[in-house]
């Protein structure tokens, strides 16, 4: 909402109140601002793409504010509807709202509506609508399935959609899609709006703005371009530089006094631990006692909460973070953002670095940290397309059936509904534009009687075409059923944190004088299962010890101990982009442009360059070395830890199927890396194995199929579509006990179904997101492509120093490859030995 | 697992062999000799008696009743595995230790196919239906005979186990699963668990889930020191001690 001093313009679009207002601030419409401004009053969608701090806000509303002080005069229903991703964005920009409405004396009622607004506001909101109505996309979905919808929207004339560029690609961005459509057919006259920040495709969102049914298949398009370009340095240090790991502990003086040197900074870390860390060691610098503070998804939200506070107040003089504070809320007083570790991606670095310094015209300014060798490079590179202005492709992708499933049963739960007008709405919603009739019968299927084959549950149907042609829910109960389960956000299964408030009883930790204290925080779950009690671990800025966990909590104690003896969780780890791998693959690939890079990397290249070969651009460098008695083979693909991941499991099983003995692999951002019993330099070199062969794009066939089939990641995509589509139900807090009859596992259901009817809907959602989301399988199809007939494999007689950095992350990551009953038989040896005396003949 | 059944030729790879399945290992309850089988069944070979515990028959179509569709396929897998291990032991007998049916109305909602699949399943044996929590009333049309409890040798079988020592007793009911951890990985699966006088068989049924062995509901039933569970994986079944187990 910062405007800029006045190159002075004709005021006469704006009328008398909105002129005397502006000028009374020294202030001039900005040209975005009157763009959009015509564009609204025309009827026209469109798309403010703009940096951050440009007044994209008060753009996106000025015509709203306008046309309720000129159009309407008393209150008639919710005129502008506004939707954010985060809930507190939506209260903020509530808050903004108010100073312009007040001091302009405007009749515009403005209210917010998220999952904290108490019921019996909602219940008002719905008799009394609000003349702008500020809110998310779940909540925005329940409203649809309500049958109160028609009036509740019928009046709105304008749709204001904010960090579109964020939303649009997601689950949550099919969501909104599809209840816009309903919004369209309820309200023909809206005219949206959409905010973003930059993007590599702005043509996407454009597309995604406008029903093509009713004129241009584009929205129009306001750029704000420019602003000063951003000052990004890069530490470099006399330290040494650590192989691997992301403490970025070395650099911590250099923050450290960077936080001082400037007014107020928000250091950026990638992943929780690291964030932990980082504020942990700040402290133990922090002689002069600054004001430092931290916020991460895992903490308490009124602990967010104040920390949000503290900083909105300037009372901070650094906030420790993750990608908590990517997106929200102006602090317009942050003048340096320090960002530890990789950046990973361009559209990130330029978000994160836009955190600070909200004025246009003056730089902002970032200071990059690099934990280890690698990363050097990829920050260089990083910084170089941030540089250039490039955004990564974060593309809006078809939209997902299980989103749809949900959909189709809430607007039933709102009213009766012809499914071949649904289908024309739908399908007015960009996501799903390509969606087909007979897939969209299947959704509605599915709604109705689960959409099986086996025709057996007729009867119980949740919803049923009556005489006069239109589907309707059978009863109460089914709407009843749908709000509980709306949203398509499923998180990881967390557990809170309790500080016990009394020692812990002598002789155990479970005892009664432990229980109660305060809730520090959730983590997940399956952190909580690797420790014992009595293992230390950080949270919240503090080492605590696990004591016990008690029916859905875990209860710490703090710990005297230096360093904790579980080193860090993950959690939010993000995979290199393609633009910033292809970048780094560029620098290495290049020794003439070595030079650049600090004398550190430089001499690992060189030493890597002369021990094995560099990694050259437009070849995929296959390197096999013994060590440690097993036999590893690293390639590097610089494609991402998803990505190599993936490829990680299929080469893993041609290895098997070739008898190489792979027991097992690790996957980096930039390397994977194999290791076994087999002498692999041996096996290649005889002709016995051929690597053309290992990493034929065959494997994208039958080998993807079979593993992603019996894959746990599969398992855990199902599961989130099984629930999203409402086939089971979200379990919530307080029902976790309802015992073993009442929940079936969807790892069951999976099995049963893949068997039974392997082209469920379902599992073709399923398989959609897996191969979009969490195996990133466009990029290791593009790098088998492209790598074809330029394998350069290096045999060599010990490890490359470039295989350092991801052998170091072997014992890190969880066991791959070996099948679950290898390790039971590993574990159950001796005892079934000694099993009872009389085991096994 | 990928062996010869992959269609995909990669030259200069060799197909191997899949591996041979681990032979199921024999425990002994009370002195009777009993064949753990890595399905979740059990064989008694002097009487040749086949048990199985908790099929839970038509669970899908149960939740379907109240709004959530599950595959209406689980009948035909539970029966479908069943089938398999009949043509391995060829059990003079199969005993069904209770909630053989998730609910009452279970045997009448079955599909006609799966009443023509169970019907050829009791053809030439003797079939046993335990009464069970969720199916105390024998089914009606579904054949075989009916029992509370029964006697096999110097075992008892019943569908839930008492409260207290009950040398002898097989039962159900409970589900027990166990979760090992192991190089880092957790696992979790059906297990039997038994102390050598007593035992509960995991449950059979496609979409049953497992409780801890770890949980309350089994600390009265086992001593301790002779503890195991007794776990189902893909290719056998692989024993451990209490200590071993994690709970969930």
């Amino acid at each position: 909402m910062t405007l800029a001093p006045p190159p002075p313009t004709d005021l006469s679009p704006l009328p008398d109140r909105f002129q005397a207002w502006f000028a009374a601030r020294g202030w001039t419409p900005r040209p975005h601002q009157l763009a959009l401004l015509d564009h609204a009053r025309a009827g026209r969608d469109a798309l403010l793409i703009a940096p951050t701090g440009a007044g994209k806000t008060l753009a996106g509303f000025l015509p709203s504010l306008i046309d309720l002080t000129e159009a309407r005069g008393e209150s008639v229903g919710i005129h502008t509807l506004y939707v954010s991703p985060l809930k507190a964005l939506a209260v903020d920009v509530a808050r903004n709202l108010e100073r312009p409405v007040a001091e302009m004396g405007l009749p515009v009622r403005i209210e917010g509506r998220t999952g904290d607004t108490p019921a019996a506001r909602r219940q008002r909101q719905k008799r009394q609508p609000p003349d702008m109505l500020l809110t998310t996309p779940e909540q925005l979905a329940l409203l649809i399935g309500d049958p109160g919808a028609g009036r509740l929207f019928e009046t709105v004339r304008r749709v204001v959609l904010d960090e579109l560029h964020a939303l649009a690609p997601t689950k949550r961005g099919d969501q909104l899609a599809l209840a816009l459509a309903r919004v369209r057919a309820l309200a023909p006259e809206a005219v949206f709006v959409g905010l973003s920040a930059t993007v590599k495709a702005p043509d996407e969102l454009r597309r995604w703005l406008v029903d093509p049914r009713r004129g241009a298949p584009l929205s129009e398009l306001v750029r704000i371009s420019g602003g000063a370009a951003p000052d990004i340095a890069i530490h470099d240090t006399d330290e040494r530089l650590p192989w691997a790991g992301h403490s970025a502990r070395h650099a911590m003086g250099a923050i450290y006094e960077a936080i001082r040197a400037h007014r107020t900074t928000l250091v950026f870390a990638n992943t929780r631990a690291q964030a932990e860390m980082a504020f942990q060691e700040l402290w133990l610098l922090n002689e002069d006692s600054l004001p430092i503070a931290l916020h991460h998804g895992s903490l308490d939200v009124g602990q967010r909460r104040k920390v949000e506070a503290a900083m909105g107040e300037g009372r901070l003089r650094a906030v420790v973070c993750t990608s908590t504070l990517d997106l929200g809320i102006d602090w317009g007083d942050v003048d340096l953002v320090v960002q530890v570790g990789s950046p990973k991606g361009s559209s990130r670095l330029l978000q994160r670095v836009g955190r600070a310094n909200h004025r246009l015209e003056e730089p902002s300014k970032a200071l990059i940290v690099p934990a280890n060798r690698f990363e050097v490079i990829e920050c260089e590179a990083a910084r170089a397309a941030a540089l250039d202005g490039q955004q990564d492709a974060d593309t809006v992708k078809p939209g997902s059936l299980d989103v749809l499933a949900q959909h189709v049963l809430g607007v039933a739960c709102g009213g009766p509904f012809d499914e071949d007008a649904l289908f024309a709405e739908v399908t007015s919603a960009a996501p799903y534009a390509a969606l087909t009739r007979s897939e969209f019968a299947d959704v509605v299927a599915f709604a109705a009687t689960g959409g099986y084959a086996l025709r057996s549950y007729e009867r119980f149907a949740k919803i049923r075409r009556t005489k006069d042609g239109l589907w309707r829910i059978a009863n109460p109960d089914v709407a009843q059923r749908w709000r509980m389960n709306v949203g398509t956000i499923i998180e990881a299964t967390t557990l809170k944190v309790r500080l016990a408030r009394v020692r812990r009883a002598p002789g155990g930790a479970t005892g009664p004088a432990g229980y109660g204290g305060r809730i520090l925080g959730e983590i997940e779950e399956y952190f909580v299962e690797t420790m014992t009690p009595g293992d230390t671990f950080m949270f919240g800025g503090e080492i605590l010890r696990y004591d016990a966990l008690i029916e859905n909590e875990v209860y710490v104690s703090r710990s005297s101990s230096e360093a904790p003896k579980v080193p860090t969780y993950v959690g939010g780890r993000m995979p290199l982009t393609t633009d910033v791998a292809a970048r780094v693959r560029e620098m290495m690939g290049d020794p003439a442009r070595w030079g650049a890079l600090p004398a550190q990397v430089r001499e690992w290249l060189r030493l890597q360059a002369e021990r094995s070969s560099a990694p050259l651009r437009d070849e995929l460098l296959v390197e096999t070395f013994p060590k440690a008695g097993k036999h590893f083979i690293v390639a590097y693909t610089f494609e991402g830890r998803l990505a190599n991941q993936t490829l990680g499991m299929l080469l893993t099983r041609r290895l098997e199927r070739a008898r190489a003995h792979p027991l097992g692999f690790v996957a980096g951002d930039y390397a994977l890396a194999i290791w076994g019993l087999s002498d692999l330099s041996a096996l290649i070199g005889a002709g016995r194995l051929s690597l053309d062969a290992l990493f034929d794009q065959d494997m994208l066939g039958d080998d993807l199929e079979a593993w992603m089939a019996e894959s746990a990641l599969m398992k855990r995509t199902f599961r989130n579509c099984a629930i999203i589509a409402g086939l089971i139900e979200r379990r919530f807090p307080g029902q976790e006990k309802t015992g073993r009859q009442v929940t079936v596992s969807t790892d069951l259901i999976y099995d049963v179904l893949r068997r039974h009817e392997p082209d469920h809907i379902l599992l073709r959602a399923a398989r959609a997101d897996a191969a979009r989301g969490l195996i990133d399988l466009e990029r290791v199809a593009e790098m088998l492509a492209r790598v074809r007939a330029h394998l350069r494999h290096v045999p060599l007689d010990r490890i490359s120093p470039l295989a350092v950095p991801i052998l170091l992350e072997v014992g890190r990551e969880p066991v791959y490859g070996a099948a679950q009953d290898a390790l039971l038989r590993e574990a159950a040896e001796d005892l079934v030995a000694e099993a009872m005396g009389d085991a096994a003949p | 697992m990928d062996g010869g059944g992959c269609s995909c030729y990669v030259p200069g790879m060799i197909p191997a062999a899949a591996p041979a399945p681990n032979p199921p290992p024999t425990l002994t309850v009370s002195g009777t000799a009993l064949v753990a089988d890595a399905s979740g069944a059990l064989y008694e070979p002097a009487s040749g008696a086949l048990i199985v515990a908790d099929l839970h028959l038509e669970k899908g179509s149960s939740f379907a009743r109240r709004g959530q569709m599950l595959p209406p396929y689980d009948t035909r897998t539970t029966l479908g595995r069943l089938s398999a291990l009949l043509e391995i032991y060829r059990p003079r007998a199969v005993i069904a230790l209770g909630d053989s049916f998730h609910d009452g109305g279970g045997p009448a909602r079955l599909a006609e196919a799966d009443r023509e699949r169970l019907a050829a399943l009791q053809a030439g044996r003797d079939w046993i239906w335990i009464a069970g929590n969720h199916d105390p009333e024998p089914p009606a049309g579904c054949g075989g005979e009916a029992h509370g409890e029964m006697r096999l040798g110097p075992l008892t079988l019943r569908h839930e186990p008492v409260a207290g020592p009950a040398p002898g007793e097989i039962a159900g009911h409970l589900h027990p699963a166990a979760k090992v951890s192991v190089r880092g990985r957790s696992l979790r699966r059906r297990c039997f668990a038994t102390d050598g006088a007593r035992l509960v068989l995991p449950a059979f049924g496609a979409y049953t889930g497992g409780l801890n062995v770890r949980d309350a509901a089994f600390a009265s039933l086992f001593e301790p020191s002779a503890f195991a569970a007794w776990m189902l994986g893909d290719e056998g079944v692989y024993a451990f001690r209490l200590a071993g187990l994690r709970p969930d």
